[in-house]
Parts: structure tokens; sequence; C-alpha cells
């Protein structure tokens, strides 16, 4: 253990978190309700630096400070350590604020919706430049057109090693199993020795 | 309420939140994130603490994250982190920060367990 002030000897536990992200009303926070031990709690960022992030749709100041709200739950993996989920914001207007938050991340879920694939591409990219890794799940909201794994990897552009999965995000089996995915992933490659 | 006469009625909401911290936007020393885990030593019932370090107290009776702790106490993280920071200098708070990459292997481990752990759920 590294400096007994900075790491709270006396706390037996410890915490982790993964990202959920994609575009706006993809199942985010679904997502992060369907698994979590607790209802979604809702957390705020600020929003403070002149003009950060701040577009023009919103109607503010540039200057104007406002908040950007997660929504986050959590899982009790064992005694000692705990997993938070966070929903975080897709549009690239948050981008400055995803360094904070991808900071430690295990790894993230990207959701996509088929009928606005485009969407999830900020945070594709944001996950794809910043070496953090991902699985891409394609939630199947009904009626919306279901498209094979190979087909949503050609129109995303998504790497090979990237796992694609299909899910229903309001089933918590659907959504535990693209956790699993992604943390199968994630054992796999420390397996092989790939360095976050 | 006490906690009114904080801030000026006239201000925006965000100053408010601010108002609390006396304008100070950075939590000292203490890099505290948003999964670091905090707990409170002692009780949040001693008489004559304010009120916003006795709802904070209140909220991390057991080890909790500083993001549970902004959820509980309805202020943004900003602010959260720099009345935390205060608790831990008074010495009335543990914390713990997420664990660093040490080496694969410990990740592989940690990673397993994790993998485990949602597997159970
Ligand atoms: N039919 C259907 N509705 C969904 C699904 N996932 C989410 N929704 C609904 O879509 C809306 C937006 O979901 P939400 O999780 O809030 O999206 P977020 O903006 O990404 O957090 C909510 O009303 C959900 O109930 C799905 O898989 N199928
Ligand atoms: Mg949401």
């Amino acid at each position: 253990m590294a400096s007994a002030t900075s790491e709270g000897p006396l706390l037996g536990q410890s915490a982790l978190k993964v990202l959920v992200a994609g575009g706006f009303g993809v199942g985010k926070t679904t997502m992060v309700g369907a698994v979590s031990e607790i209802p979604p709690l809702r957390t705020e960022e600020l929003l403070t630096e002149a003009g950060a992030g701040i577009d023009d749709i919103t109607g503010l100041d540039r200057k104007t400070t406002t908040t950007v709200a997660l929504d986050f739950g959590r899982i009790t993996v064992n005694p000692e350590l705990v997993l938070y989920l966070f929903g975080t914001p897709g549009q690239e207007r948050f981008w400055f604020m995803w360094d904070e938050l991808a900071a430690g991340a295990l790894g993230a879920v990207v959701l996509a919706d088929t009928r606005r694939l485009d969407s999830c591409f900020p945070a594709v990219d944001f996950f794809e430049h910043r070496g953090i890794p991902f699985v891409l799940a394609v939630n199947c909201f009904d009626g919306s057109p279901r498209y094979p794994v190979d087909e949503v990897r050609e129109a995303l552009d998504i790497d090979g090693p990237v796992p694609i999965v299909h899910c229903d995000v309001r089933a918590k089996d659907s959504s535990k199993e693209v956790l699993v995915t992604l943390l199968e992933h994630l054992v796999q490659r420390a397996e092989v020795g790939v360095l976050a | 309420m006490a906690e009114d006469s904080w801030f000026d009625e006239d201000a925006g909401p965000l100053v408010r939140p601010f108002a609390l911290t006396r304008g100070r936007t950075r939590p000292g020393r203490y890099d505290l994130d948003m999964i670091t885990l905090v707990v409170a030593i002692g009780s949040h019932r001693e008489p004559g603490r304010e009120p916003e370090y006795a709802r904070i107290l209140a909220a991390c009776q057991r080890p909790v994250s500083v993001a549970e702790v902004s959820a509980t106490v309805d202020l943004p993280l900003v602010v959260v982190k720099v009345l935390l920071s205060d608790l831990i200098e008074r010495g009335e708070l543990l914390f713990r920060s997420p664990p660093r990459t040490v080496s694969p292997q410990t990740d592989r481990v940690v990673l397993q367990a994790v993998l485990d752990g949602v597997r159970n759920l």
C-alpha cells in the first residue's frame, strides 16, 4: 500500500468504476438502474470554465455556470470491492468532463440505438482515442431494425477486438450480460498484458 | 433554517453552494475522486456543528462514495469535495482513494473478482 493518509488504512473497501456512455435517450440510465443494487442516484458536476463545453443550443451565456447531471448506480462485488456505474452524457460538448470521468475507469459500455447509430460516434471516438477499453452494446428498442453484428461493426468502423452485443437494457439479465462481456474483455486484455 | 443566513437570497442557485464553501472551488490538498470512499469516524450529532457538515457526516455513517454523498445531500460534486476535505482535515472522516494500476497481474485478479461479482448478480 502507498501512503497511509491517502489510502485510508482503516477503510477496508475500495471502489472501481465503469462508464455507460451514448447519446441522449439511448438507455444509459435504464441500464444503470437495471443492474444497480440501489435505485440510480443523481449527482451534478459543474461546468464553469468560460466557454468550455457550453454550446449554443443551451441558449446560455458562455460565461454562465451550469451543471451537468450524472446518473449512477452501485454493485457490491465483494466485501472489499464496490463497482460504480456512471451514465455519462454523450454529447461532444461534455468531452472536457469525460477526461475526469474516464480517469481510472476500468472500461466503458457504449450504448447504440440502430435508429440513430451516429449518436454513439462521439463516445466511440473518445474511448478509442484515450485507449479506454469498451464494448459496443446495441440497445434493441421495440420495432427498431436489428442489424447483424458485422454490419454494425462496419457501419461504425469498430476495431476487430471490440466486442459488439445486442441487448435490451430494461432487462436485468440482458444488462448484466453486457457488463459480463465487458469484464471478460478486460480480463482477457489483462491476461495478454495489454496496458490500459 | 440556519443555513439560509449563509447566502444572499438574491444570489442565483449556483451561488448558494459556493457560499457553503466560502467561495472555495478546490478540495484542498486531498485528491478526491467521485468514487473515493469516505466514512465518518464519530457521530454527526455533535452539538454546535454547522448544518452542512452535519448533513455530510450523516450521509457517511457507512463507507460511501463522494458521488453518493453528493447525491444524498443534493450538492454538486465540486462543493461536496471541498466540504469533505474540511472534514478530513479535522480528522472527522476517513477516506480511501480508488486503487491505482499496480501491475497487469494484480489488475487481472481484481478484474476477475469484479467479473465474478457481476456474474452473481
Ligand atoms: N422500448 C424501449 N424503451 C427503452 C429502452 N431503453 C430505454 N427505453 C426508454 O427510453 C427512454 C430513455 O431511456 P434513458 O435510460 O433515460 O436514456 P438515457 O438518456 O440514455 O439515460 C426511457 O423512457 C426508457 O424507458 C428499450 O430498450 N426499449
Ligand atoms: Mg439518463
